[in-house]
């Protein structure tokens, strides 16, 4: 059964001008449908204000649908009574690591997911001691979290939800704010966990690197979902995606440019060592 | 630079007064500050100085350490002890012109002073063996009696404690915005007052700017994290008295019976 359907989703909000005829309703997500599996590992795709950040939000019902529904494991967003099921269910990481930490030592902040849920003191320390050892900052657990670079304080995050045992994790652009390593770390996680703790992973970014991890792909653009399909399928396209503002990897775009001075090419080319073994058979 | 600034100034040790409950730290300085505030006689502020030099002596806080608190408020004592040696009427001891020194005067001042340095050290030694995190947790904790006139104690306890955790990172933002508007040519170190005034509005507004949005942020991060204030909410570190806090309260009963005998009953020393 799928954990997560959204049917048919709008959200409208008010952008206020200096007058009041200025003012101008904007649809950010306009009329979304998708149905994830339990156990999936998904990314949505999208440029700078297409949408992509609004539908995560709706996903755990932090923002209410203008019209159409979300829910996730068959409970409606819109149930103010299941918002916080919801909510333990599905975390969101965010994209500033500092803005989302609230503890001021690192075990503190983990065990702040529980403590609002009202688990008992003694399992809260066992969820803790199990988050912090699942995304390897154990050693860092009486650390501040000022002390902490970006890719760490991330896990910290992902650990923050973790220890309130969810089935599905929205992580809405994690890394836009880290280092390549501090990234590398955070994707790996993330993948990690979906396949050892069959945790969903809903991955929001703008790069398509990222998504090569991922099961399937989501292309958002003007709050439409635009295109979806295996990563591999998805970057064939280069030129549409191209066409939504997003940036194609290196490879498959050389790939592309390949295959359109008639170098026979497999269409499923996206990585640098596929590339490499591809035009290794071709000499 | 601006990295330095700590605040709620904690000295790390392992002392008995460390270990405390930080509820029996905080009616402790109550008691001390209340009697302080009505002592009259030679023998109470004695009792008060012994209280507090017993204290500092169990804190294992170097004295030089706890001293430099007087610093901050130095020019307030200052002020406020020579306004009283000069200003009081009764009895001259000086009689020079228009400046009088009478002897009530000098007794007043010295009562005032000791007062007041008392009472800056005993607060500041209560930061000094109290985390902010504990300070915060036990005035949510000890004040939880004002929810009945529907006080919301836990939330202020809460934006305490994030506003403590968000002091480094602001501070860290302010230093960058300073340095941003110094490469534009913002001149902070020269100028008039009000020049120099001025010159702070391009560092606040960016600041302020960047505390909403921070704000909205960890808002929405808390609340997809199922915060949803104090009710129903369980303890990672919950405060438990343990039989220390039991003697320490014995103890400052002790000293407040002995205070009131002395500031009420006691025949001599007034």
């Amino acid at each position: 059964m799928s954990i997560l359907q959204i049917k048919d989703l709008i959200h409208q909000y008010i952008t206020y001008g200096e007058k009041e005829e200025e003012n101008q309703t904007v649809n950010a997500v306009n009329g979304v449908d998708m149905s994830v599996e339990r156990g999936e590992f998904i990314a949505i795709l999208g440029h700078n204000g297409s949408g992509k950040s609004s539908l995560a939000k709706h996903i755990n019902g932090l923002l209410q649908p203008t019209s159409g529904s979300v829910y996730l494991k068959s409970m409606d967003t819109r149930d103010h009574e299941k918002l916080l099921k919801i909510r333990q269910s599905a975390g969101i990481v965010f994209q500033n690591p500092d803005n989302q930490i609230v503890g001021s030592v690192v075990e503190e902040d983990v065990a702040f997911g529980p403590e609002n849920i009202g688990v008992p003191t003694k399992d809260i320390w066992s969820r803790v001691a199990g988050a912090l050892e699942g995304v390897g900052m154990t050693a860092y657990r009486s650390a501040s979290p000022n002390h902490l670079s970006g890719g760490q304080k991330q896990r910290v995050a992902i650990a923050g939800i973790m220890a309130m045992e969810p089935e599905c994790i929205i992580l809405d652009e994690p890394t836009a704010m880290l280092d390549p390593r501090g990234r590398q770390d955070v994707l790996s996680l993330a993948g990690e966990l979906n396949r050892e703790k069959e945790i969903t992973i809903i991955l929001i970014t703008h790069d398509m690197e990222e998504v090569l991890l991922a099961d399937r792909v989501f292309v958002m653009d003007q709050g439409k979902v635009v295109m979806s399909g295996k990563p591999k399928e998805v970057f064939a396209h280069v030129e549409e995606l191209k066409g939504y503002g997003l940036e194609v990897p290196f490879a498959a775009e050389l790939a592309y440019e390949l295959k359109k001075e008639g170098i026979r090419l497999s269409d499923a080319v996206t990585t640098r060592e596929e590339l490499v073994e591809e035009l290794c058979q071709l000499v | 630079m601006i990295k330095d600034i700590t605040i709620g100034q904690y000295y790390r040790s392992d002392s008995i007064l460390h270990r405390l409950d930080p509820r029996v730290k905080l009616a402790g300085t109550l008691i001390f500050v209340i009697t302080l505030f009505f002592s009259k006689s030679s023998l109470t502020y004695a009792a008060s100085l012994l209280f507090l030099a017993l204290m500092i002596g169990l804190s294992t806080v170097p004295l030089s350490f706890i001293v430099r608190g007087l610093k901050a408020v130095g020019v307030i004592l200052l002020f406020s002890v020579v306004i009283n040696i000069f200003f009081i009427p009764g009895e001259a001891i000086v009689h020079f012109g228009v400046i009088r020194i009478t002897k009530e005067g000098v007794v007043t001042a010295v009562y005032l002073g000791t007062r007041l340095v008392m009472l800056v050290l005993g607060t500041s030694l209560m930061t000094f063996t109290t985390t902010p995190n504990e300070l915060t947790d036990g005035l949510e904790k000890s004040l939880g009696f004002l929810k009945l006139i529907k006080i919301p104690v836990h939330e202020i306890a809460m934006m305490m404690s994030i506003a403590l955790r968000f002091i480094p990172i602001l501070t860290e933002e302010l230093d960058k915005i300073m340095k941003a508007q110094t490469a534009r040519g913002v001149d902070f170190k020269n100028g008039s007052f009000l020049h120099r005034m001025k010159s702070m509005v391009p560092i606040v507004v960016p600041l302020f700017v960047a505390a909403v949005r921070r704000a909205n942020d960890l808002a929405l991060a808390m609340e997809s994290r199922c915060y949803h204030g104090g009710e129903g909410r369980t303890k990672m570190k919950p405060l438990k008295y343990c039989r220390r806090d039991l003697l320490a309260y014995l103890f400052l009963a002790l000293f407040l019976a002995l205070m009131i005998y002395l500031g009420f009953f006691c025949p001599i020393g007034r």
